[in-house]
């Protein structure tokens, strides 16, 4: 336990990180943007499983691992976000979320 | 009491940066305040002596992911480029649902009684190793051949699809 830091301020620091994520990816229409505000988000999810490890149960290691795994999956979904963001562009000449309506009947 | 003065202006900084980052209308700067938001979280990890997953998370995110989200803004836009700017009344009305929101979850939060488990303190980089390829109780060797596969179908995905100009002349 670190002394002066409750798991309540970091809790409230993650959440805030979170709903500003929310608050970009519902404002914004620039798919980058978009993709942003999910990476925001992720970090605020990889906080708390840190900090329930590192508060509530020291000494073991799911938080921790399953911080990695956060982290990992981020990756290729990032990778994967940008590869379908590119080939779009070349598409449509845009990356603006109402643009895209291939799929669409 | 010198570890709390960091973790408070840590904090605030990644508050204000997280902010910049989905208020500005520059692109390449949301992208930039974005990965002083990684490196923020990195040093938080670092202050709770995370050090392992620190160091992932500066290599992996900010070294990687940031840069590549750079990378992908430079190739679809003009660096100049702006968004166009969001409308005050959205703006406000959204902002105000999400910070009612946000008070509602860290009152809900402050609520609840946490209980915590005794333990030892340190988690050792060894002990995470062993466990994440132990096949005995308690091993993650499960999750971590899934995550392997799932990046190298994720590499060949990304390779496939920004490549999608040759498979579309090819059927021609």
């Amino acid at each position: 336990m670190i002394e002066g830091i409750t798991v309540y301020d970091v809790l409230a620091v993650s959440t805030i990180i979170f709903f500003i994520g929310i608050f970009g990816f519902v404002t914004r229409k620039n798919l980058i943007s978009l993709l942003i505000s999910t990476e925001l988000m992720l970090n605020a999810v990889a906080l708390n499983f840190v900090i329930f490890n590192k508060f509530l149960y020291p000494g073991q290691i799911q938080g921790y691992v399953f911080s990695l795994f956060l982290i990992a999956v981020a990756a290729a979904e990032v990778a994967l976000a940008i590869a379908i963001i590119i080939s779009l562009y070349r598409m449509d000449n845009s990356v603006d979320a109402d643009d895209m309506d291939t799929l669409k009947g | 009491m010198g570890t709390k003065i960091i973790f408070y202006i840590v904090a605030g900084l990644m508050i204000l940066f997280s902010i910049l980052s989905v208020s500005t209308t520059r692109v390449i700067r949301a992208a930039v305040y974005l990965l002083f938001v990684m490196m923020l979280m990195g040093g938080i990890y670092f202050l709770f002596g995370y050090n392992f997953l620190a160091g992932v998370q500066l290599t992996v995110y900010s070294g990687g992911i940031a840069v590549l989200i750079v990378i992908a803004v430079l190739l679809v836009h003009n660096i100049d480029h702006r968004m166009e700017k969001i409308p005050l009344i959205e703006y406000l009305w959204k902002g105000s649902v999400l910070l009612g929101g946000s008070i509602l979850t860290i009152f809900t939060i402050n609520q609840f009684p946490f209980k915590r488990i005794a333990g030892t303190e340190d988690v050792s980089v060894s002990k995470i190793g062993t466990q994440l390829l132990s096949l005995g109780e308690g091993g993650f060797i499960l999750p971590f051949e899934v995550i392997s596969i799932l990046l190298l179908a994720v590499m060949v995905a990304a390779i496939i699809i920004a490549k999608g100009e040759v498979t579309k002349n090819e059927e021609k």
